[in-house]
């Protein structure tokens, strides 16, 4: 009997452990081998070319300042974009739940509507809006008589307006999973707490967040996944610039390693990114996890 | 061979269906070992499908963007002149070219003929991707030396050693506003560095505050580039393995240019300047230095009023000993992979591809300059009053230093640094040096290379 668990074991299973194996573990251990190495434009015409040079790649990647302008950007769009992300759709969801509003699903319909929409589109949208001579914002804001600024060509507020755009673009999707998480309250709760005499303040915090801490825990370790691998906005929006301010690690990865073929360079990066998420997830769900016993 | 093997397995395998005890763990081996056999069974049929009309030969081409888009137009004709050879075209868009050619190359599934910019040919024939094409040159009546421009000729040129044929030409020659210029009290193109300033300073004295006389973009590398070389600066040392930008002459060069931005004739931020069109047609910017895929999208901008304003012009020099000044041989080339076992086939497509007639097709398909001089006698050519400024410049053009590394060298640390100068982050000096640095850096791989060659 034992056998045919095994059988089936190996039936149902198999498959998906052989893809596993073959498109994910096979490719990161050779990615992981590559960042020891100096493989490059070189060696891809010729194995030979490649030399094995231990750590030489992590630790000229410490002393690259251009590495580590990218982190600080990929952390400070993290930062500012991750909980702010997070505040909206929960603020979206709220609204959306509420009784008082009407017709629900267009305004779920349109507030999903970015994250479906192609980014390129979104980017050139965007990018008119920005635009220090005839954009959109400039003009809300010479109702205020605020001078223009140029949002993607000036070194501070580059990152601020992709980290607009992208929250604007991102929010719907965690929105419908907040929205889902909210349904899952049970009303009697509500209708005990209104009873006794809670403010909606008092409900919100007793009853909403904590009620919500999983569904938190989902969309932030998400959200933060997402935002460290930040690529296509400035890849679109400002190529990175101006003065390097918006370059992103990945960014910085795929330029090395796709246009310059520097492919162990690339790699080196790609594990301190994975090392740097893998730490970040582990924070946050220590955090939940103390939020949830306290 | 293969044929009898695979009987034999599947009669072992039935053999075994028979015998074995369905529980067997044996049983989900020989199942995967099933699965193998239909991959086999599966890339057979694949294989045998394939194989076509066998007094058929079908070489493959891939273009780039519009000129795969468009090459398909002059194949019909290629294959009229040689029955027997069919051409499959696969348009790669730019943006994407050079990794999908490097990854075809990896899994060797190189095209037969592919066009590839001439800035990249160093880079493919460090891969060892492309063949050597003298000996096919030497046989040619069609592909001659002598019929090209000599710059443009030149950039295929490794070590002696041609690697491609020029397919299309470009080059970078000055775009203005003829009627801005004569305001100013030019009513000829500046010719020198000196006039190409005073003119600025000019312009700039007519216009309003917020418009500038030149636009000079810290992403653009090749002007910097251009102007370097106009001052004889000797970009890279040492047969190219160290980087030389901290020289005086290209410090003078680049200068020169970032003083446009510092001295607000030009303006910083290319994000400014969305359509740069829109900025000729509004007078917003009046003289830009860039190549022959902006002259078609000028003329449809520079509608009504507006059509007989604009003109083009070869490059100023750093003196007016000479006229034009050296601009850059840009263009794509046709290579053939190395890999290819049809390259008597492919061969004779690039030598039909490079006949006066199909380049004159070629232009009058996509506006892409012919590389051969006689299809410049084309009436659509030669009449175009906004490509004699190209023609004229071809005659002065030279290939930016052949190695695989400069694409990374120009456009990750040259732009890098022009921006910072021109924001005042770094003075010229400084950043000058990091770029030695960096370039050093970069061709630290080079020196490797070349020093175990010489073993």
């Amino acid at each position: 009997m034992k056998n045919n668990n095994l059988k089936a074991l190996i039936f149902f299973l198999g498959p998906a452990m052989l893809a596993i194996f073959v498109f994910f573990f096979i490719p990161v251990v050779s990615a992981f081998v590559i960042s020891f190495t100096d493989f490059d434009i070189y060696s891809l015409g010729d194995f030979s070319n490649a030399r094995f040079i231990g750590l030489r790649n992590y630790s000229q990647l410490f002393e690259d300042p251009l590495f580590w302008t990218a982190l600080q950007n990929t952390f400070f769009f993290v930062i500012l974009a991750g909980p702010l992300s997070v505040f909206v759709s929960l603020f979206a969801a709220m609204l959306l739940n509420s009784k008082l509003v009407k017709f629900k699903g267009i305004f779920r319909l349109t507030y999903f509507m970015p994250v479906v929409t192609t980014l390129i589109a979104v980017a050139i949208v965007w990018r008119f809006i920005y635009h220090p001579r005839f954009g959109l914002l400039n003009y809300l804001l010479g109702f205020f008589q605020i001078n223009p600024v140029d949002w993607l060509g000036d070194p501070f507020w580059a990152m601020p307006a992709i980290v607009l755009m992208s929250v604007w673009k991102n929010f719907g999707y965690n929105m419908i999973i907040f929205i889902a998480g909210l349904n899952n309250i049970p009303s009697d709760l509500y209708e005990a707490a209104t009873i006794e005499g809670a403010s909606w303040w008092q409900q919100f915090r007793s009853i909403t967040l904590p009620m919500l801490v999983p569904t938190t825990l989902f969309i932030s370790v998400i959200t933060m996944i997402g935002y460290f691998q930040l690529f296509a906005e400035p890849y679109i929006m400002t190529q990175g610039g101006p003065l390097n301010k918006t370059l992103s690690i990945v960014q910085y990865m795929y330029q090395e390693g796709f246009r310059w073929w520097n492919m162990g360079y690339s790699a080196a990066i790609a594990f301190v990114l994975f090392f740097i998420i893998f730490l970040g997830t582990v924070i946050q769900s220590l955090i939940h996890k103390k939020l949830k016993h306290a | 061979m293969k044929n009898n093997l695979l009987r034999r397995v599947e009669q072992l395998h039935k053999k075994k269906f028979l015998q074995s005890d369905f529980s067997n763990l044996w049983k989900s081996v020989s199942s995967a070992k099933y699965a193998l056999y239909f991959i086999l069974l599966f890339s057979f049929i694949s294989l045998s499908c394939n194989k076509k009309n066998d007094n058929q030969t079908e070489i493959s081409f891939w273009a780039m963007g519009a000129e795969g888009e468009f090459v398909q137009k002059l194949v019909p004709e290629f294959e009229k002149q040689n029955p027997g050879i069919k051409v499959k075209v696969q348009m790669v868009p730019w943006t994407a070219a050079q990794e999908k050619l490097v990854t075809a190359y990896a899994s060797e599934n190189s095209p037969d003929v592919y066009q590839l910019g001439n800035t990249w040919v160093p880079q493919f024939s460090a891969l060892g991707a492309i063949e050597e094409l003298d000996q096919w040159i030497q046989k040619s009546s069609i592909v001659k030396r002598e019929k090209y421009f000599e710059g443009i000729w030149d950039t295929n040129l490794l070590e002696n050693k041609v690697y491609g044929i020029p397919w299309y030409v470009d080059t970078r020659v000055l775009f203005y506003r003829k009627d801005v210029l004569a305001k100013a009290g030019y009513n000829s193109p500046p010719k020198t560095w000196d006039e190409l300033y005073d003119c600025s300073k000019k312009i700039k004295a007519t216009q309003p505050a917020d418009k500038y006389p030149i636009y000079v973009p810290t992403n653009e590398w090749a002007p910097f580039v251009i102007f370097g070389l106009q001052a004889n600066a000797n970009l890279l040392k040492n047969n190219a393995t160290y980087g030389n930008f901290q020289s005086k002459e290209f410090q003078t060069a680049f200068s020169f240019l970032i003083n446009f931005i510092k001295e607000n004739l030009a303006p910083m931020s290319v994000s400014q300047v969305t359509n740069i069109y829109q900025a000729f047609a509004g007078e917003y910017l009046n003289m830009y230095i860039s190549g022959p895929w902006n002259v078609n999208e000028f003329k449809k901008w520079m509608t009504g009023d507006l059509a007989d304003k604009w003109m083009t012009a070869p490059l100023p020099n750093i003196s007016n000993e000479k006229y034009p000044g050296v601009s850059l041989a840009g263009g794509s080339s046709l290579v053939m992979s190395k890999h290819s076992e049809k390259k008597a086939y492919a061969w004779k497509f690039i030598e039909y591809l490079s006949t006066p007639k199909t380049q004159a097709e070629l232009y009058h398909l996509i506006n892409d300059l012919p590389a051969v001089k006689e299809a410049w006698n084309d009436p659509l050519l030669k009449d175009d009053i906004y490509l004699k400024a190209f023609y004229d410049q071809f005659q002065n053009v030279v290939a930016t230093p052949k190695i695989p590394e400069w694409e990374q060298i120009v456009f990750s640390k040259l732009q890098q640094y022009a921006e910072y100068t021109a924001r005042g982050v770094m003075s010229v000096d400084e950043a000058m040096k990091a770029m030695d640095g960096d370039v050093n850096t970069i061709l630290e791989k080079r020196r490797w290379m070349i020093s175990r060659n010489l073993k």
